[in-house]
């Protein structure tokens, strides 16, 4: 990125460390998302290992806990999410024509607290052993587990929460605040509008799960009674928050991957997309109904029939939106001219496997046959047919499109593909006897099972599936280097693209846009390519641009909570002091010190222009 | 202009809080935040509606609660809310002497809440009410408790505010943050006449 005379940089390490900028935070969420799917993953090739063969002593009790709770827990918390925050710093403010995120800094401190809240988590593993009541850490075999394994989950996760809260925020006023002139809410990208509504989510499930860590918190760390049926509490309430925040956070996850979807299917099949305001009433109706379907987790509980009821009726309404989604990204392909670039594969793919995950879905949601299916394999072939064959497919077909943007280099497609096909078949492979093992009875988070069930066959064939998604990753791994060392750098719009992230030159200028941008219909960049201009027409004259000052303070800010986690994990109050206290002095010297930022000056901006940089 | 320059009667804009991009984001971001605290304390509510009857042998709410105590907390708090409206007026007028004066009040207001929290919170502890007595007690602190903490931090809030800004009258970069505490201040209110209303009330009636 060029520098400018009228601001210094930092470089090196202290500029990751220290930058505001959305589109560096982007690929900080995006590397550490990495390194924990990685880490995930290599939990589930362990799981499966140990269930390859029946009566397999390698992973077992304890520590076969511990790699279902951690996989469950780092896929979703820390690989995810964060690879989704990623895709919406790195574009969606260039998506909608904006110069910045609305709150830079809190963007930084977003980020700052997810990673070390992951790594608190993860250092359990070296800390006396990680957790071992499942992701979802269910009371009382949370509140009574007597290893500090728990007091790491609840810890790092309300950290890492705490960031996930502000980056939501931070993203629900950008899009409100920061559009471009003409960048009407019906013209936004469908991942823009995914997103806004993602964050939405974020924004309203949370805090509830804010306070269901900070009850188990204080049950654990101050004996506290709310799950403890002895003293008067009930183990309930804890389900019931987990879940008012657990379900939300499932459409959290596959939302930006419809988004992703919709971007892929419309410009590789050069057509916009097929019933763009359906796709987007859609969207809202799914996050909208989303909170109104938790019980659906809890259908076995015994709240009684009405509450099952109505819980299934509303968890059924879901596939009519999710319907209509699937049925457009059909139609946007139907006479296209569609190009089988990776990021496609990766796209058509993801349609039937989503669907598929969908039927079970609504299977599920009937509380008569949910008695059958409930903790049973066939849950976990559901999950993660929609979560792995629906999120994750989306993901990497994100990665595919939206690499050139974010790293100046394009992705191999002859290893791209392989990457798919090896991903693509060992996914099914997995999963799909999954949905057998579950029908006939193998219960979910056990460890082993006996020779003679007729087990034996479908849990070797899912393991070898498991194989093959970890060969498919390496490919991409191997990929990312090779791309990395390549000499030629990506042009600005290898795809063809239909949307503002592909104006602008490669890299991306700091500023993003030297002159924002006039939009002049939904698909502003295909507009103005077919009305003959090929770029985009500014909306105000060249002029100096006001950027915020990097800071070192979400850093301290999130190792501060870092080291108070640690504090109240290990009961020491006087380092729960002290990590607080160093909490408190960053936000106190945010508030004290005056930082307006930076001016880039037109003369530069000029330069810019005139070299091809902006 | 810059943000950080002293507005005068003749420049001072009709929103001042707004008047920048900066302030609207601000404006917006933390009504959005205050969404999110709304459903943190909604959580604490419910959790406390779950198990408010769950007090064991130790005291019932009907036995602990005392409404002249909790009355005049209430009225400590809401007058603080009005204060803190004469404080925004005063901003919206350019008179920050005014603003200030307000917001002192506003925040001597609070700390006589405070204050009397605590020596409520003291005294349930004397008649055997306490954080790990039962799921009622566990209960209780945790909704009023986060409750005063929220407080607490709007008390740390306007004071380092107010001193940091002593001498530079109203701009448009300190304008939104006088605004948003203001808000901030008006929700902890609002919060809390719930708590009047569901902890106190109905732990009086049954």
């Amino acid at each position: 990125m060029a520098t400018h005379e009228s601001h210094k940089k930092r470089s090196g390490l202290m500029d990751w460390l220290t930058t505001v900028d959305h589109k560096k935070i982007g690929i900080l969420y995006l590397l550490a998302g990495g390194f924990f799917f990685l880490i995930g993953g290599l939990e589930a090739i362990l799981m499966r290992i140990q269930l390859m063969e029946p009566d397999s002593k390698i992973f077992t009790g304890e520590l076969y806990n511990q790699l279902l709770t951690m996989h469950g827990t780092t896929m979703i918390f820390l690989a995810a999410m964060p690879i989704i925050f990623g895709f919406m710093n790195a574009i969606l403010p260039l998506q909608i024509g904006a110069r910045d995120v609305a709150f830079p800094y809190v963007n930084a401190v977003g980020f700052w607290l997810f990673f070390f809240g992951g790594l608190l988590l993860n250092l359990s593993w070296f800390l006396g052993g990680a957790p071992e009541a499942g992701w979802t850490a269910y009371a009382p075999l949370s509140t009574v587990a007597e290893d500090t394994g728990v007091d790491f989950y609840v810890l790092g996760l309300q950290i890492a929460g705490a960031g996930t809260l502000a980056g939501g925020i931070n993203f629900l006023v950008t899009v409100i605040n920061m559009r471009a002139p003409g960048m009407t809410f019906m013209r936004m990208p469908l991942f823009t509008w995914a997103s806004f509504v993602t964050s939405g989510l974020i924004l309203f499930a949370f805090p509830a799960l804010t306070v269901g860590f900070f009850l188990l918190m204080f049950e654990r760390v101050f004996d506290a009674n709310f799950f403890n049926p002895d003293m008067g509490g009930n183990v309930l309430i804890w389900e019931h928050i987990f879940w008012i925040f657990g379900h939300p956070e499932v459409y959290i996850l596959i939302l930006p991957a419809f988004g992703i979807i919709s971007e892929v299917v419309s410009t590789f099949s050069s057509k916009r997309l097929f019933g763009y305001s359906a796709m987007v009433f859609a969207t809202v109706l799914i996050g909208f109904l989303g909170f109104m379907v938790w019980v659906h987790h809890m259908f076995t509980v015994g709240l009684g029939p009405v509450a099952n009821s109505i819980f299934a009726v509303a968890t059924m309404a879901i596939a009519i939106p999710t319907g209509v989604k699937i049925f457009n990204w059909i139609f946007t392909m139907w006479g296209g001219q569609i190009r089988f670039t990776t990021a496609m594969l990766f796209a058509v793919g993801f349609i039937p496997t989503f669907v598929m995950g969908g039927v079970t879905g609504v299977m599920l949601s009937v509380p008569a046959a949910d008695y059958q299916y409930h903790d049973s394999y066939f849950v976990v072939a559901h999950f993660h047919y929609v979560i792995v064959g629906g999120l994750i497919l989306g993901l990497f077909s994100g990665l595919y499109y939206w690499y050139p943007r974010m790293f100046n280099r394009v992705l191999n497609e002859t290893l791209g593909k392989i990457n798919f096909w090896l991903f693509f078949i060992g996914f099914h492979l997995t999963f799909f006897p999954q949905h057998w093992l579950g029908l006939m009875g193998m219960p979910r988070r056990v460890y082993t099972y006996m020779s003679g069930q007729q087990l034996d066959g479908s849990n070797f064939v899912s393991t070898i599936g498991a194989i093959l998604m970890g060969l498919g990753t390496i490919v991409l791994l191997i990929n990312i280097v090779i791309s990395a060392s390549a000499k030629h750098a990506a042009t600005k719009d290898p795809w063809d693209g239909r949307t503002l992230e592909w104006a602008m030159p490669v890299p991306t200028p700091e500023y993003n846009f030297a002159q924002t941008p006039l939009v002049r219909g939904l698909d502003p960049l295909y507009v103005e390519k077919t009305a003959g201009n090929g770029e985009m027409t500014p909306a105000e004259p060249v002029g100096e641009i006001h950027m915020p000052n990097g800071s070192i303070l979400p850093f301290f800010l999130s190792l501060g909570m870092f080291v108070a986690g640690f504090g109240f994990i290990y009961a020491n109050w006087i380092v729960a002091i002290v990590g607080l206290g160093g909490v408190l002095v960053t936000m106190f010297l945010r508030s004290v010190i005056d930082d307006h930022g930076y001016h880039i000056h037109k003369k530069e901006v000029e330069a810019d222009i005139k070299g091809g940089r902006a | 202009m810059n943000a950080g320059e002293r507005l005068t009667d003749a420049n001072f804009p009709a929103h001042p809080e707004k008047a920048t991009l900066e302030g609207k984001n601000k404006f917006l971001g933390f009504w959005l935040f205050l969404g999110g605290e709304t459903v943190l304390f909604a959580t604490l509510f419910g959790t406390y509606l779950g198990l408010r009857k769950m007090h064991l042998d130790g005291p019932s709410g009907e036995e602990l609660f005392s409404l002249p105590l909790v009355f005049l907390a209430t009225m400590l708090l809401l007058t603080s809310s009005l204060t803190s409206v004469y404080a925004v007026l005063s901003l919206k007028q350019n008179k920050v002497r005014s603003l200030q004066g307000w917001f002192i009040v506003t925040l001597l207001l609070g700390l006589g809440f405070l204050g009397l929290e605590i020596y409520e919170f003291i005294h349930y502890v004397h008649e055997g009410h306490t954080f790990t007595s039962s799921a009622f007690g566990s209960a209780f602190y945790s909704l009023v408790g986060f409750h005063g903490a929220h407080v607490l931090f709007g008390i740390l809030w306007i004071s380092t505010l107010l001193a940091r800004n002593w001498n530079r009258g109203i701009t448009l970069a300190n304008a939104p943050k006088y605004y948003l505490f203001a808000l901030y201040w008006h929700f902890v209110d609002v919060v809390w006449v719930f708590i009047f209303t569901v902890v106190y009330l109905m732990g009086k009636v049954g």
